[in-house]
């Protein structure tokens, strides 16, 4: 049994697309949501369509990958049309991610968005990478996040998972800040970093904004700690994200206490088939230790022996 | 782990073509086959997907036709400079093995990865109609090469100026009529590649094009190059597809999305 629940939304498996990968166009999330995913996040919308960085964008490494694609979105009313599709063709949950850069932004763009009727919205409080514009991120001080938090709560009634960032000493007091205004739920966690690549033949940084968040298997361990402490703190469902590709890493993170595996830098290793893939490792590794449910793995790391 | 890490290397040659266009010549095995693209980067300049129009002998090529700032910067480079590319990406034209004679029809730089293709099917033995479009003649590109090829090589211009006065869809109608064609392949301006796989489709003749969208990464990830209304990203399934499949694509043809993802 694969299935799972975010906050009352039922997932088929424990496998969720995870913002700002495939997640421009409806028709795209409805793809990855057929190829298996048991639910689809978009790209962060903003009240206000954004260009982003200039390219490359993308620099992969030998454990990962550093991205700066400086949440480029055509804006709310335009990307609108997009979440319809998704909600009415993926034929599973879909998450729309939404991101702001004030308190006030946050409440209108979730407003806006819930229009769309789409099962949860993310609200994307920690995106390293447009810092020098945003001052830095607002999952970085518990204040800040517990206001976005009760803004974004008063604007919508569709569910919302406050979406963390590691790049702090403690994830727990900023897990605990957005709990206590009403979170449904956490995604943790959004890109490491800042970090940089240089190109040694061209002897420059390979992104033209020269930093970029790091994702993909190199982060893991900190994403899998990150979750453990959100989960210790808050007990709320958590898409725990940030380098899983196999099943075992997303029974990882459900050990540290999360209800669903997000995936991004994967779809790279494994292409859109990494949904039905983790999903098939999960079941082959419940099997083999007699598991019979997710919940039943939740957050066992956490059992003193 | 798979990496997709930039290689920077020295420009072999420079060489510039008719219509704004220009060859460069990189000093790498890249294993590519004619369809495939690379994300070519300037540094400080940017990066950009590009069709590779020639490899052989541990060499490839691409050829930028200069529309804006960095296929501009592109045309000033010189024999020895430095430049950036990942790949080869994408999806690759097919020569059937049972095919004898092939079409293709070409227009603008999309003649590039054509006149790749087209002299490795020559050198297979098969049949070549090179057909080609442009505005007028002195926008023609490769013409020579593919006549070097051993292609026949049939020219329309919208003004007239060399061959018929007309477009190469109308050019691909009498190919298709007076000769048994086993496979049409196409890339260039979308209205044309709709109209000739159409006519492919008509005349129940296997057809390959080559869709090309906004693309930033290039490697499946961004989303940006995802088609309505089922989603393909043609970064990674494309950009070579099935005639029959683009003429499935909502958007094939009629609009496509900028670098925010906003339909234009
Ligand atoms: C698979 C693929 C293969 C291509 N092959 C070639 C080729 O062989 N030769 C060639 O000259 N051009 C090719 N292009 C188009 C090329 O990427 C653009 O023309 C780009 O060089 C323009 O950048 P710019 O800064 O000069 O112009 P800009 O002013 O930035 O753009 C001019 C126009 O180019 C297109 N464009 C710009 N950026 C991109 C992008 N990242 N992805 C796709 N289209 C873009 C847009 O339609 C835009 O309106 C290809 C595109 C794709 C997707
Ligand atoms: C190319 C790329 C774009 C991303 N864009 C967004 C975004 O728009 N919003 C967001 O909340 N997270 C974004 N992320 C972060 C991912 O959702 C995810 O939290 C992070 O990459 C860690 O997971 P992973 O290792 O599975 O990729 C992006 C990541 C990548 C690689
Ligand atoms: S260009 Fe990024 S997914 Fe195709």
């Amino acid at each position: 049994m694969l299935s799972t629940e975010l906050a009352g939304v039922k997932l088929k498996s424990p496998t969720v697309l995870a913002s700002g990968i495939l997640g421009v166009t409806g028709a795209s999330l409805a793809a990855v949501a057929k190829a298996g995913a048991g639910a689809v996040t978009s790209k962060s919308i903003s009240l206000q369509g954004r260009k982003g960085h200039p390219t490359p964008v993308i620099a992969t490494y030998s454990q990962g990958m550093v991205n700066a694609v400086g949440l480029s979105n055509a804006g709310v009313d335009e990307t609108l049309a997009e979440i319809e599709f998704a909600v009415k063709n993926a034929g599973a949950p879909v998450i729309a991610s939404i991101f702001a850069s004030t308190i006030t932004e946050f409440g209108k763009v979730a407003g806006a968005v819930s229009q769309a009727n789409p099962d949860i919205i993310e609200v994307n409080i920690s995106c390293p990478n447009v810092e020098d514009e945003f001052g830095r991120p607002f999952a970085c001080d518990p204040g800040i996040a517990a206001v976005v938090t009760k803004k974004v709560k008063k604007s919508t009634n569709i569910p919302i998972f406050v979406k963390l960032s590691p790049n702090v000493p403690n994830i727990a007091p900023i897990a605990k800040a957005v709990q206590n205004e009403g979170a449904d739920g956490i995604t943790a966690v959004n890109t490491v970093g800042p970090g940089m690549v240089i190109n040694i033949e061209a002897a420059a940084p390979v992104l033209t904004n020269k930093v970029g968040g790091v994702s993909g298997p190199a982060i893991k361990p900190i994403a899998v700690k990150c979750v453990y402490e959100a989960y210790k703190a808050t007990g709320l469902p958590i898409i725990g994200t940030g380098g899983v590709t196999t099943g075992r890493d997303a029974v990882e993170m459900i050990m540290a206490g999360a209800s669903a595996a997000g995936i991004g830098t994967g779809v790279y290793y494994r292409g859109p088939e990494i949904f039905s893939k983790v999903s098939e490792e999960i079941q082959e590794f419940m099997d083999k230790e007699g598991y019979k449910s997710i919940d039943e793995m939740r957050g066992v790391a956490h059992e003193e022996r | 782990m798979k990496n997709d890490e930039f290689i920077v290397v020295r420009l072999e040659e420079v060489h510039r073509e008719s219509g704004d266009t220009t060859t460069l010549t990189i000093p790498y095995k890249l294993n590519s086959k004619p369809g495939q693209f690379v994300m070519l980067w300037l540094p400080g300049k940017g990066e950009k997907p590009i069709s590779i129009s020639g490899e052989k002998e541990g060499k490839f090529q691409v050829s930028v036709c200069a529309v804006g700032p960095f296929s501009e910067a592109v045309s000033k480079l010189k024999k020895g400079d430095k430049i950036g590319f990942r790949g080869p990406f994408g999806t690759h034209f097919k020569i059937p093995k049972d095919s004898t004679s092939l079409a293709m029809v070409g227009g603008g730089y999309g003649s590039a990865p054509l006149s790749y293709l087209a002299e490795e099917a020559t050198a297979q033995g098969k049949k070549v109609y090179f057909i080609e479009g442009a505005r007028t003649k002195a926008r023609l590109l490769f013409t020579e090469r593919m006549k070097q090829a051993g292609a026949e090589v049939l020219l329309c211009t919208d003004d007239g100026s060399e061959g018929p006065k007309c477009y190469s869809p109308d050019v691909l109608k009498t190919v298709l009529e007076t000769h048994k064609i086993d496979k049409v392949f196409t890339c260039g301006p979308e209205i044309m590649m709709k109209k000739v796989a159409e006519l492919s489709k008509e005349a129940k003749i296997r057809c390959e094009v080559s869709m090309e969208r906004y693309m930033k990464c290039g490697i499946g990830i961004c989303g940006q190059c995802c088609v309505d209304d089922i989603g393909l990203c043609l970064c990674t399934n494309g950009p070579i597809i099935p005639g029959d499949l683009a003429l499935e694509i909502k958007e094939f043809g009629s609009y496509h999305r900028d670098s925010t993802g906003k339909k234009v």
